[in-house]
């Protein structure tokens, strides 16, 4: 039994994880800044990972052309582009700010503007038409209080 | 024959469930007695069958009865019991059967323990919670049915997806439906207080332990997935902005902002319209939550039921239900007018920046969640909304909710003054202090880690002072004392508020100083990472019930100090034909290590990944306190369902 399993297991083997050890770049200043793009790139056939995380073979091959990109001398954001115009937008986690893109990276504080207007507005209508109470009002007020102590 | 008969019950369920949306509305409406009291009644035989319906499905998976085509699809022979109860509802159509069982339940428990309700509005809120049990009995029966039968049945079945085989995930469906469909009641209130005409005080106290429960679970639900996805998935993520994710967390901050503005009703009877839009907002939110799953639009981890048919069922019960809420909402809401008026500088005021914040917040996640999919209708580009978008558009709205949290809690109803927060201003200070002290102490550079331990401390130390606050002057024992009669509620304030801020400070440290090594290792070597040492002792085969796994052996040290081994494992479910990672973790109070065994090289060794995950237990520890401040809450005498009603006989009407 044990052997048949491992005989399917090396069938089905997928990598148990993300980026394997003879991946990792001699150069550890390259590897940092190929680890932190990595993780804002999305593996195109998993569900929702990035190919700092996911097992997949294409992400490997993805992981490998982005160091292969930093090692040549790539910038950052020469090295990204190079797997966007291969792989399309798509591979971006995290999205591009222009075009359409505008309303998702400016519906935050457009709502929060909104929403705080409405409130503020709603607030202000419902403040009481009583104000705080005057001087001499306190001070009676004050005298009521202390009187129960001094009986 | 037990699966007919289960089929039967459901059917029969689904009759009742029409009788009991359709009597008790026309008798409230005509003000017929008689056709009222058959909310109560029907609420019960309705759940005693879809509870018979359900427990003929578990049968089925137990016995392994492999004539049921969802048992052969989801289900073998050789998985342990417990995966064969979780396999229930482990997939589409039992996952619903359990939503109907719950929706039911809920019904019943509102017509057990709101036997004091005006007798109008239990009827109304009976007929509205009966009418969304119809739509999902039509949604089972008639595109998702359980109870198919094979006309030949396998020898055995296909297994369930291993990555649910898990002891954290076979919890976690129920809880997040129990938080999900909990929301239902919040909705029925609202849309029979809208019916009624009438939303007062004492709706406000009915209302809120339906939702102080629904939040309780969908916490205790979201924590399990997170913590489940942490040691389960291999790399220690805890939370990726995924969809499904995405989808229990939008009612999850509906449904706080929501507990927040019930108090305003409850308390002050200000907010009553908005507080109506939230509670229908709340199960909006669950709807297009329980839509964005099962119709797969959102490739996601989780989904399991990619199905374009069903997808347009849901989104028809969708725009009907929250639709017809809001129609009627536009109609009768201006009628709903506040009684309570408030100052700028006043809890209601501080409430009112709660709900917008999580309100808001709710909807950048919403955004950012079906954005892909507008992008590539309307403007037919392809694109992806990761993380880096989440992380920067929510993390200042938490930032501003912990800020405003201690100042708005201890600010007194109707008119404050800034002076009521006086004693929160030595709690400020020590929190730019344990902020400045950590900014120096930790090695890289980031403001997260600073401005988490600041807001940890700020919302635990302010959620202390607040309950020292309550229990006023005197002597230090007669407080003492006072402090232990303090009710439930505000017992149940502080743990939720101080659980928030050492879940805000688990994430911020865990993100801010994470360390890993990788490293190809040959039995007997070594890999340091940080302060700590792991060495390679063994690999193994080993057979598990259903599965075969790799199993590392590792030794852990800190420093000189042994740790003991850690067992990582990597799993090959056969049936499944599928392979898990099973994380060897040391949990600390402080930090966990965490390791992971991988594939043996072709130079020699084995891959292994050692992570130091900084106080990654007060993440869900957070989680957990949060929660028992919600069922303190509930227990709280004042908060019993329904109490005070004998008092609402006689209500003042609202207009």
């Amino acid at each position: 039994m044990i052997w048949w399993g491992a005989a399917l297991m090396a069938l089905l083997a997928t990598p148990a994880f993300a980026v394997l050890p003879d991946e990792v770049l001699e150069d550890a200043g390259l590897e940092a800044r190929a680890r932190a793009l990595s993780k804002d790139l999305r593996c195109v056939v998993c569900r929702n990972e990035s190919i700092d995380e996911s097992n997949a073979d294409i992400a490997r091959q993805m992981r490998l052309l982005l160091r292969e990109r930093l090692v040549a001398g790539d910038s950052d954001a020469a090295a990204t582009q190079a797997l966007v115009d291969r792989y399309g937008e798509y591979v971006l986690l995290d999205p591009e700010v222009g075009g359409a893109n505008l309303i998702l990276w400016g519906a935050p504080l457009a709502l929060l503007v909104l929403g705080g207007v409405a409130a503020g507005v709603a607030v202000a209508r419902k403040r009481p038409a009583v104000e705080a109470l005057s001087e001499d009002e306190e001070v009676r007020l004050a005298e009521l209080m202390d009187e129960p102590a001094r009986r | 024959m037990f699966a007919e008969l289960g089929h039967f019950t459901l059917i029969a369920a689904f009759s009742v469930a029409i009788v009991q949306t359709l009597v008790p509305a026309l008798g409230a409406w005509r003000g017929w007695t008689g056709w009222m009291a058959v909310a109560g009644p029907a609420a019960l035989v309705q759940v005693a069958l879809v509870g018979c319906s359900f427990a003929a499905l578990t049968h089925a998976f137990v016995t392994s009865d492999f004539s049921l085509r969802l048992v052969v699809e989801n289900s073998h022979t050789d998985k342990p019991l417990l995966y064969k109860v979780s396999g229930v509802w482990g997939n589409h159509e039992g996952s619903l059967l359990l939503w109907v069982l719950i929706l039911a339940a809920f019904g019943a428990a509102a017509a057990v323990f709101g036997d004091r309700l005006p007798e109008t509005l239990k009827a109304r809120v009976l007929a509205v919670q009966a009418s969304i049990g119809v739509a999902f009995y039509a949604f089972i029966l008639f595109t998702s049915n359980p109870f198919v039968r094979l006309d030949r049945p396998p020898f055995n079945g296909e297994d369930l997806n291993p990555l649910l085989q898990d002891p954290g995930l076979a919890f976690h469906p129920p809880f997040l439906y129990l938080g999900y469909v909990g929301l239902s009641m919040a909705f029925s209130f609202a849309v029979a207080a809208l019916l009624e005409g009438r939303v007062d005080a004492a709706w406000g106290r009915w209302v809120r332990p339906w939702t102080l429960a629904a939040w309780l679970f969908l916490t205790i639900g979201i924590a399990l997935g997170s913590w489940w996805a942490y040691y389960e998935l291999g790399w220690g993520g805890f939370w990726f902005w995924d969809p499904v994710e995405n989808a229990s967390f939008m009612p999850w901050l509906i449904a706080t902002a929501l507990l927040h503005s019930a108090i305003v009703v409850e308390k002050r009877e200000a907010l009553k319209a908005w507080t109506i839009l939230l509670a229908i907002l709340a199960f909006g939110f669950s709807l297009v939550g329980t839509f964005i799953v099962r119709s797969g639009v959102l490739t996601s981890v989780h989904a399991f039921a990619n199905d374009p048919e069903r997808g347009v069922f849901i989104l028809l019960i969708l725009a009907v239900f929250i639709g017809g809420a809001l129609a009627l909402y536009a109609l009768r809401a201006p009628a709903m007018q506040a009684r309570g008026v408030f100052g700028v500088v006043s809890r209601e005021s501080a409430l009112v920046v709660n709900n917008l914040l999580l309100v808001v917040s709710a909807f950048v996640v919403f955004i950012g969640t079906i954005w892909p999919l507008v992008a590539e209708l309307m403007f037919e580009r392809t694109l992806s909304v990761g993380p880096p978008f989440f992380n920067a558009a929510f993390t200042p709205f938490v930032v501003a909710l912990g800020a405003v949290l201690p100042l708005g809690g201890m600010l007194p109803w109707k008119r404050g003054r800034l002076g009521n927060v006086r004693s929160l201003w030595p709690v400020a200070l020590l929190a730019l202090a344990v902020a400045g002290l950590v900014w120096a102490m930790q090695t890289g550079r980031s403001l997260g880690g600073p401005l988490g331990a600041a807001l940890g401390v700020w919302l635990v130390v302010g959620a202390v002072v607040d309950l020292a606050t309550r229990t006023g002057r005197g002597d230090l024992s007669e407080r003492a004392g006072r402090l232990l009669r303090l009710p439930g509620a505000d017992w149940g304030k502080a743990l939720a508020h101080g659980g928030l801020g050492i879940t805000i400070f688990g994430v911020a440290a865990l993100t801010a100083w994470q360390d890993e090594g990788i490293a190809a290792l040959d039995i007997g070597e070594r890999l340091t990472v940080g302060r700590y040492e792991v060495e390679l002792e063994g690999v193994e085969q080993v057979q598990g019930p259903n599965y075969i796994a790799t199993r590392a052996t590792l030794v852990a040290r800190e420093g000189q100090r042994p740790l003991g081994r850690l067992y990582p494992e990597k799993r090959i479910y056969p049936v499944a034909r599928m392979p898990t990672t099973e994380a060897g973790i040391d949990s600390g109070f402080t930090r966990d290590l965490y390791v992971v065994i991988g594939d043996a090289q072709v130079a020699g060794g084995w891959a292994v990944r050692v992570y130091v995950k900084p106080f990654a237990n007060w993440i869900w520890g957070g989680a957990i306190i949060m929660a028992l401040g919600g069922l303190i809450s509930l227990c709280d005498r004042r908060y019993r369902v329904a109490a005070g009603a004998r008092r609402a006989v006689t209500p003042v009407a609202a207009e």
